[in-house]
């Protein structure tokens, strides 16, 4: 099993989260969040004065997949989140040691 | 001025008045001549008679078209005083609400709506006294303390066609909103208590007198009722814009800058908010200078007009700065020129044309722009919010182009055919608006330096820096304005 951080344009959500659906994904955890790597942020001007904001709203995409989807979940975010400019986010893998469903208690990949 | 208004509408019923004069004679002559003709019930009656029933009857009709004109009056003039109110709560209440920080929110809209109580009941003990009474120079008199003699007639010095309890209760209004610009300038770090304190003197000390000596009966800078140095200000660019603006310069100085400013980001947490209290500010300023030809007149219309056409050539003119600035115009661009351009024209609301108005919104706008992101920079105060940006530099522009665009066309203040300012060749106006600015503006700078030092005195100013860092929300009232997990 394996974890899949996915932080990408707000814009891109949509596409991103339909072409994940035809791949057979069905679940997903879904946040908005603030932050910025090298893009380095916007300055706004309030009545002259300029402020940097640096921490850039973004959207952070989790889920966690049997070893089998991984690759190609990884490559339908690559496809459809990307833009070719700075700023189009990250992906990040971690393996998972254990999945537990609440409800019955199953284990393993059959609680994905 | 304020008091000229009713002038207009006095002349319409001496007019009316004639007409049923010039009408009467005929009647009466006619009636003994011929028996048989219609008025034959008016005959029958003994001459003298007819003659005391004619004077009834046109005492009566008198006194039912002056009713008629005091209903139409007081109409508008209950209108304009709640629309004034409007302006301070929710207007200003939202318009600085959503400039300020989120967590300091509700300690700013508190401020204004804490003034709409407090100045109401000072009002009524003895403001409107010191504001209205007597005829000093430079402040009024007890004369109306407690509201004595305020009632149903009409205070034929400033209105002769409204009660002067509408009179009393329309000024009581700008006496609110007054004070409730200066909050712009200690917005997020000054203290409520110390608020309380210093605006309640403020008022006392620095409104009351500069309002008597502008508007009231003798005041040293009336322009109608025996001024020494007539300023013209129809609706206060001098009692209230000029006064506010440079007391808020002060608390700024005074205060110091909030801890942070100018590295650590402030932008405005809503400018939501302050989009729908500008656009209510907008609205309420017709009840604010319209209202102030204290009757429902050409005058007002007049007045109405230029204030609406000196709004929207500032919000222009700011929006055009701001584009050719930064490449872009801005919202809360817009809605700051446009109360700029209120604020200018309200001196000049009841002596202008619709083009001069014009001319003194993109000269405000502009003007105002400039004070605000380069004067401010320039000096370093931390005037938060813009008080003395917007209300001190838009209320002296206005002031003294007052004195270059009034036309006796317009409003004959100074008496039928005397030339009134600058357009109509009377240039020398310019220097007694200059004289009106100038002791407006040391009047409000030794006043509030003088009340500050006292007030930090008793209860202090300052929030300490933790409760600053913290938000006057929850460490001056006890609760926050947005609560997200409820």
């Amino acid at each position: 099993m394996m974890k899949i951080e996915a932080i990408i344009q707000p814009s891109r959500f949509e596409s991103v989260k339909d072409a994940l659906r035809e791949i057979g994904i069905e679940g997903m955890t879904v946040t908005e969040v603030r932050g910025h790597g090298r893009q380095k942020g916007h300055t706004e001007v309030y009545r002259g004065r300029e402020y940097t904001v640096d921490l850039l709203p973004k959207i952070k995409l989790e889920m966690v997949l049997p070893d089998a989807l991984v690759n190609r979940a990884v490559d339908t975010i690559l496809k459809t989140a990307k833009t070719g400019k700075i700023g189009d986010g990250k992906i990040f893998l971690s393996r998972v040691e254990e999945a537990i469903r609440i409800r019955n208690e199953e284990r393993g990949e059959n609680a994905l | 001025m304020k008091c000229v208004g009713w002038k207009c509408s006095f002349s319409l019923l001496v007019w009316l008045g004639a007409v049923l004069f010039t009408a009467i004679p005929l009647s009466a002559q006619q009636t003994p001549a011929s028996s048989t003709a219609p008025v034959t019930m008016m005959a029958s009656l003994a001459a003298p008679e007819t003659a005391k029933t004619v004077s009834e009857k046109l005492a009566q009709l008198d006194k039912d078209v002056k009713a008629a004109q005091s209903s139409a009056d007081n109409a508008w003039m209950l209108v304009s005083a709640a629309l004034v109110l409007m302006m301070t709560g929710p207007g200003l209440a939202l318009f600085y609400g959503g400039l300020v920080r989120r967590k300091n929110t509700l300690a700013i809209m508190m401020q204004s709506f804490a003034l709409m109580a407090l100045i109401t009941v000072m009002w009524a003990l003895v403001g409107y006294s010191l504001c209205f009474g007597g005829d000093g120079h430079f402040i009024g008199s007890f004369e109306h303390a407690f509201l004595r003699g305020v009632g149903a007639d009409p205070n034929p010095d400033y209105s002769g066609t409204i009660p002067q309890l509408t009179f009393m209760v329309y000024q009581l209004m700008f006496a609110i909103i007054t004070p409730a610009l200066i909050t712009g300038a200690t917005a997020e770090r000054m203290k409520f208590s110390g608020t309380v304190l210093f605006l309640t003197l403020w008022f006392l000390v620095v409104y009351a007198p500069l309002a008597h000596m502008v508007w009231g009966k003798g005041g040293l800078l009336n322009a109608s009722l025996g001024g020494k140095f007539p300023t013209l200000d129809f609706a206060g660019g001098t009692v209230v814009h000029i006064s506010s603006g440079v007391s808020a310069l002060v608390c700024a100085l005074y205060l110091g800058k909030r801890t942070g400013y100018p590295k650590q980001p402030m932008p405005p947490h809503s400018l939501v908010l302050s989009f729908i209290g500008a656009c209510l500010l907008w609205v309420g300023w017709f009840g604010f200078n319209a209202g102030s030809a204290l009757a429902s007149n050409s005058l007002a219309s007049s007045a109405f007009v230029a204030t609406h056409f000196g709004a929207a050539a500032a919000a222009l003119s700011w929006s055009a700065a701001e584009w050719i600035k930064n490449g872009r115009a801005s919202a809360l661009g817009a809605i700051s020129g446009a109360v700029a351009g209120l604020v200018a024209i309200t001196p000049a609301a009841g002596f202008v044309g619709p083009m001069p108005a014009l001319a003194i919104g993109i000269i405000a706008g502009a003007a105002c722009y400039w004070m605000v992101t380069k004067v401010k920079a320039v000096f370093g105060y931390d005037d938060a919010l813009d008080a003395f940006g917007v209300h001190g530099a838009g209320g002296t522009i206005g002031a003294l182009l007052t004195g270059v665009f009034a036309q006796q066309v317009i409003n004959p203040i100074f008496g039928a055919d005397k030339p009134v300012g600058g357009l109509d060749g009377h240039w020398s106006q310019v220097g007694n608006q200059l004289v009106g600015v100038v002791i407006a503006w040391v009047f409000a700078l030794v006043g509030t330096l003088v009340l500050l030092k006292i007030v930090d005195l008793i209860t202090g100013v300052r929030v300490p820096e933790e409760h600053e860092i913290e938000g006057l929300d929850i460490t001056q009232h006890g609760e926050e304005a947005y609560n997200l997990e409820s």
